[in-house]
């Protein structure tokens, strides 16, 4: 009886609370399911793709995270990937070189982001408003700008960035990754303005009689955000080879989802990088789960989008109920 | 008679057709308590908005220590050493003590040439504790989050801000309003902390056992008139009352009750 209990208090703290070792723990079980209906999950090649898979949306789930954490939301990073991974093709078969390729893809993806923090910030306009536009403009400018056909003919050695492997076991984009999620990990826990971001989120009025440069602090959460989806662009570039205008669709939702399972609120002022990356695991293990039990991919929106509106509702019964991450 | 810390002449603000203040002196000593009473709509907040700068007077002077001066943000009230404690109190909920205390001032190490500033989140730590003993309130863990907290260490949060501030005038308006009986005596305890640590208050509030617990004088204000002040040693709450309300008709508690 009272182990029952526990047990059941136990799901109960899982489920409403979502801390990180919660989150962890649901994606070990995930894991091990997995693994026990379909041992190929642990085959190495299979650990590589998926390990690649949990690079993509977990970068994008950073990014997002510091938007989502300032009470923001930035609808625009799949549409945003498949327009900067095209333009990144374009400027590397245009004579840019691929380091001119990858700083001019940043520096446009960093244009968006201020593009939305200004909205934001100076015009009031709701986040989900003015990313939503550029989630169905960039979206048909990269199928303009390529006429709908793919750039191909990357530079020779470009895709090393994807392929390629550091001591021969763990893939490049793996240990760029580590690298992105430490940085990000930092700013967000250790500095003034992460803390400032927090404290946006938390109380915009409060921050802002408190003399915080509110419309810059989350400005820079915009710029972050894009620039996730830049880097994702290039990675995109890497493995295909190519500038597709097709990538990246529903990003933007596995991206969030993944936040927001790990334990932030979309009413802004919770959330952490690591939450933001677990989540993001938990999405990438699932797509990897049902595409080696050959489930249909039209499935894994409809996962996808089950798991978004679990995790959303969580966090608004939790917000209603008044109950907090301790 | 002590030095003034604030003085305020002849103060006068209008919205559209109600004449909020209608010519108002307020003073306010070194260190002193003052108890600033009033119906509801008699102007207190007005008159206190006006000298944190929430609010621009349409007419009148403000001095700080002798000094005329000029008070057109809230970030100026600050800089003369006047802090606000909004009743709505203003914090960031989803961060803890040190967080909301530092927030806008963060302590951070320093780090030449990374371009980034880290918290020192173990010195904003201790920083706390020492405010927070030195108002003697207790806290369990500064680690946690002002949500979680009772209306009574929320303002202790936030007068605790006052002090890392070393404000020279802090005003509360109504800090009492929505709190239980316990409550009400620790933001009273905070308010007689901050008169030891030589801060001069302003106290709003309907209450008048509150004023006589705590204040030095009482300054009564009726529709945009100052119409009274006393040294709380030698008034009554029933004097107060029949200053607030006018007439001596309606003195019967010493409570003002809200309409
Ligand atoms: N922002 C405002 N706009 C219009 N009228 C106001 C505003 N603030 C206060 N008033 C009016 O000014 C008068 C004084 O209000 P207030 O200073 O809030 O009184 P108190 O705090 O003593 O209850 C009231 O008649 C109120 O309705
Ligand atoms: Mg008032």
């Amino acid at each position: 009886m009272s182990t029952g209990r526990e047990g059941l208090a136990f799901l109960k703290r899982l489920v409403v609370e979502r801390t990180a070792t919660g989150v962890l723990l649901v994606l070990l079980a995930i894991i091990l399911v997995t693994g026990i209906v379909n041992p190929r999950f642990f085959s190495g090649y299979n650990l590589q793709t998926l390990s690649r898979q949990v690079v993509i949306f977990g970068l994008l789930s950073i990014g997002e995270t510091f938007v989502i954490v300032t009470g923001g939301i930035d609808l625009s990073l799949g549409s945003l990937t498949a327009l900067l991974n095209v333009l990144a093709a374009w400027f590397m078969t245009h004579g840019f070189g691929v380091a001119g390729a990858v700083l001019a893809t940043l520096a446009i993806a960093a244009c968006f982001g201020m593009w939305h923090g200004f909205f934001v910030t100076k015009l009031k306009v709701p986040a989900f408003i003015i990313t939503l536009g550029t989630f169905a403009a960039a979206k048909g400018l990269a199928a303009v700008i390529t006429r709908g056909w793919p750039i191909s003919g990357l530079p020779a050695g470009f895709s090393n960035l994807w392929e390629g492997m550091v001591a021969k076991v763990i893939p490049i984009p793996v240990v760029l990754f580590l690298l992105v999620a430490l940085l990000a990990h930092f700013v967000l826990g250790y500095t003034v303005w992460g803390q400032h971001l927090y404290a946006v989120g938390g109380n915009l009025e409060a921050a802002r009689r408190f003399g915080i440069r509110i419309n810059r602090v989350r400005m820079a959460a915009y710029v972050v955000s894009a620039l996730s989806a830049g880097v994702v662009a290039l990675l995109i570039a890497a493995r295909l080879n190519q500038g597709n205008p097709t990538v990246g669709t529903f990003y933007e939702m596995y991206a969030i989802a993944g936040v927001v399972i790990g334990g932030a609120s979309l009413f802004g002022g919770e959330g952490s990088v690591i939450g933001g990356i677990l989540g993001a695991s938990i999405i990438s293990v699932l797509w990897n789960a049902l595409v080696l039990l050959r489930v249909s991919s039209y499935w894994h929106e409809v996962t996808v989008g089950a798991i978004i509106v679990v995790a959303v509702t969580v966090d608004v019964l939790r917000r209603l109920r008044g109950q907090t991450v301790p | 008679m002590k030095e003034h810390f604030l003085y305020a002449k002849g103060i006068h603000k209008r919205f559209g057709a109600v004449q909020a203040l209608k010519g108002v002196d307020f003073e306010v000593a070194c260190g002193e308590v003052v108890g600033l009473v009033g119906d509801n709509g008699a102007g207190k907040s007005t008159l206190m908005k006006i000298l944190s700068g929430a609010l621009l007077p349409d007419q009148g002077e403000i001095y700080i220590q002798g000094e005329k001066a000029h008070i057109s943000s809230p970030q100026d009230a600050r800089r003369y050493g006047i802090e606000m404690v909004y009743q709505d109190l203003a914090l960031a909920e989803n961060l803890d003590v040190p967080g909301n205390i530092f927030l806008g001032r963060e302590v951070q190490y320093r780090l030449k040439g990374l371009g980034t500033r880290v918290l020192n989140r173990k010195y904003m730590e201790r920083k706390t504790k020492e405010l927070l003993s030195s108002l003697r309130i207790q806290i369990p863990s500064l680690r946690q989050r002002v949500r979680t907290m009772s209306g009574g260490q929320r303002q202790a949060v936030a007068i605790a801000r006052t002090l890392l501030a070393q404000a020279k005038l802090v005003i509360m308006d109504e800090p009492t309003a929505a709190l239980g009986v316990a409550e009400v005596e620790k933001v009273l305890d905070l308010i007689r902390r901050l008169k030891e640590h030589g801060v001069a208050v302003v106290f709003i509030t309907h209450r008048l056992p509150h004023i006589f617990a705590v204040c030095d004088r009482i300054v009564v204000l009726r529709s945009g008139e100052r119409v009274g002040e006393r040294k709380t040693s030698e008034t009554t709450m029933e004097e107060i009352t029949q200053l607030i309300v006018g007439s001596k008709t309606d003195a019967v508690s010493g409570t003002v009750q809200d309409q």
